[in-house]
């Protein structure tokens, strides 16, 4: 009954442990590639060429490197003291709420289909980030390096939640194409793109639901913090 | 998750911003970062980060030429060997960060005054000239030749918005394109092997594709599926969904296995689910698995090196409460709404 081979399966624990272990993350993947080859008995040479093509048709991904000059030169001359004194001009400004208005804006157009009105390096590092700090530094001035960080971390965790959980109920997105294609040949007829990005809908709103709730604790969680550094702040 | 899937669109005729294009210009803009980080005297590790970055650009400048002349399987070979030697030079710890000649917080403050809110708009010119350009630009063409590559509309788009805020950059601050990609180098740096991160996991991905990684976990789920059980199959749907996406670092890479896997055999055939809010919620069950796992670094990762964080886990533990109880509230959601008996 048990006929599994397990020999493909073994990059998943190479990986898992490799991570776990803290080695370098481009060691531990290309390791984790080796190891499935040799597992399977791939002549070391293919192995290599899949690696090359595989790593070619990926370039894509590195398009982001191209947002950068224009990024850097911005800050260079001042860009993010910019975002910061502006968003000091309106005094109900708070951390939370500019990462809430961010985050109902950017998942309604992500929902659109407007994904690239985003991203972590042209809106989160330049401006959403240094807003956010701005705001808090305004209330409590000079922030401590922990409480930055908090606030910047949950600056690009609004990006990446409120477009993932948009994305999917635009219907020509990648995702809804790819389980129709997929729904399709698998012999299911009847469905259209149209119901399963309807089906996206709930798990929008809940996800709207859930990451404001928590945005609006946000607030009191960057209280807790200053008031805990500014405690051991005085012995220094 | 922008990787637009774009594989029915027109096959490429011809185009006068194509993909290739756009990778030379990236390959020029990295091997511009490798003379700069030769140049720079108190760099550390100057000459490994200089060759980590140079074997990095190469498949970009060369690669599409190198299969031109060569051929494909001499061109991927190469590239191959430089990914071992790539992740080499990162393992050993000899890529750093360099010195870069940074202003006084007060010089900047200073230009920031100067210049006022007109610094935001070459910021803001990126997304909207981006989409705009996406919008008007698909499908034209002239004398048959498309103005942007119409299978990588969006990264077209993307190129052409960055060029013009340069050039919009360039008049509003006085920093020309060349001191705005020297600059760049200090946020390069600060990315370092992230950066190459999600090429190598699309690499692993296809890896995994070839040594049909996918049928084993697909038989190795089932020896735990009892097949009455309606809620711990979805159960093990939208958590095998979470968790192989952790792994691979990506949804689509986990859906169609987890679907043919326990989907379509045990719930669509077994208890006539219904299929459109089956693989809808499946697919954001993979979703919360992304928002947690150091795998999708280019969502993950990445920002923590561009904000600075000190822990590069941090962008994740901020996601994982989201996630977590997002993925619960899919499963309840599935199990009540895909069953119609």
């Amino acid at each position: 009954m048990f006929d599994l081979n397990y020999w493909p399966l073994i990059g998943i624990p190479v990986v898992v442990l490799g991570f776990a272990l803290r080695f370098n993350p481009l060691l531990v993947v290309t390791f984790a590639g080796l190891v499935t080859g040799w597992a399977v008995n791939f002549d070391f040479i293919t192995l290599l060429q899949t690696f090359g093509e595989k790593f070619m048709n990926s370039r894509q991904l590195a398009s982001f490197v191209l947002i950068l000059p224009v990024i850097a030169l911005l800050e260079r001359y001042g860009l993010q003291q910019r975002a910061r004194d502006w968003i000091s001009q309106i005094k109900t400004a708070t951390s939370a709420r500019i990462l809430t208005f961010y985050f109902i804006v950017r998942e309604c157009s992500a929902a659109l289909g407007l994904l690239s009105l985003g991203g972590q390096a042209q809106t989160v590092r330049p401006l959403l980030a240094p807003m956010a700090l701005g705001a808090a530094t305004n209330k409590y001035g000079e922030l401590p390096k922990p409480v930055k960080d908090m606030i910047s971390a949950h600056a690009a965790a609004v990006d990446n939640i409120a477009m993932f959980f948009g994305e999917d109920i635009f219907i020509a997105f990648g995702a809804v194409l790819l389980m129709d294609a997929f729904l399709k040949e698998n012999g299911i007829e009847g469905i259209e793109p149209l119901h399963i990005g309807l089906w996206a809908i709930p798990t929008a709103i809940s996800a709207l639901i859930i990451h404001l709730f928590r945005l609006a604790r946000l607030e009191s969680k960057i209280a807790k913090a200053i008031v805990k550094y500014n405690a051991v702040e005085p012995s220094i | 998750m922008s990787k637009i899937i774009d594989n029915e669109v027109i096959q490429s005729t011809t185009a006068i911003v194509t993909i290739e294009n756009v990778y030379i210009l990236i390959g020029v803009m990295v091997m511009f970062l490798v003379v700069r980080t030769l140049q720079d005297k108190q760099h550390p590790k100057k000459l490994t980060t200089a060759l980590f970055w140079f074997l990095f650009g190469s498949s970009f400048l060369f690669g599409d030429l190198s299969i031109a002349l060569f051929g494909a399987p001499i061109t991927y070979l190469i590239v191959g060997i430089s990914i071992i030697v790539i992740a080499l030079l990162a393992g050993c710890n000899l890529v750093s960060m360099g010195s870069y000649s940074v202003l006084t917080d007060e010089q900047q403050t200073k230009s920031s005054k100067l210049l006022g809110n007109k610094l935001f708009i070459p910021a803001l010119m990126i997304p909207v000239v981006t989409v705009i350009f996406t919008v008007l630009l698909n499908g034209v063409a002239i004398n048959n030749v498309y103005l942007l590559d119409q299978r990588h509309l969006t990264l077209a788009s993307l190129t052409i918005a960055c060029l013009l805020s340069l050039l919009v950059g360039w008049k509003i601050t006085g920093g020309s394109p060349v001191e705005a990609v020297s600059e760049s180098r200090r946020l390069v740096d600060s990315i370092g092997w992230a950066a190459i991160l999600p090429q190598m996991l699309a690499m692993l991905g296809g890896v995994f594709i070839v040594a049909q990684t996918g049928d084993s976990i697909k038989e190795l789920v089932t020896l735990f599926i009892a097949p009455d059980n309606r809620f711990m199959l979805v159960v093990l749907y939208c958590v095998g969904m979470a968790f192989f996406t952790m792994i691979m670092g990506n949804a689509f890479a986990a859906f169609p296995v987890m679907t043919a896997g326990i989907a379509m055999p045990f719930l669509i055939e077994g208890h006539g689910a219904s299929p459109a809010p089956l693989v809808a919620l499946g697919m954001y069950s993979g979703y919360c698995g992304t928002l947690m796992t150091p795998m999708a670094a280019n969502f993950n990762i990445i920002p923590a090196a561009l904000l600075d964080l000190k822990d590069k886990y941090h962008v994740i533990k901020v996601q994982i409460p989201t996630a977590v109880t997002l993925l619960a509230v899919n499963i309840i959601l599935m199990y009540s709404v895909v069953f119609n008996d």
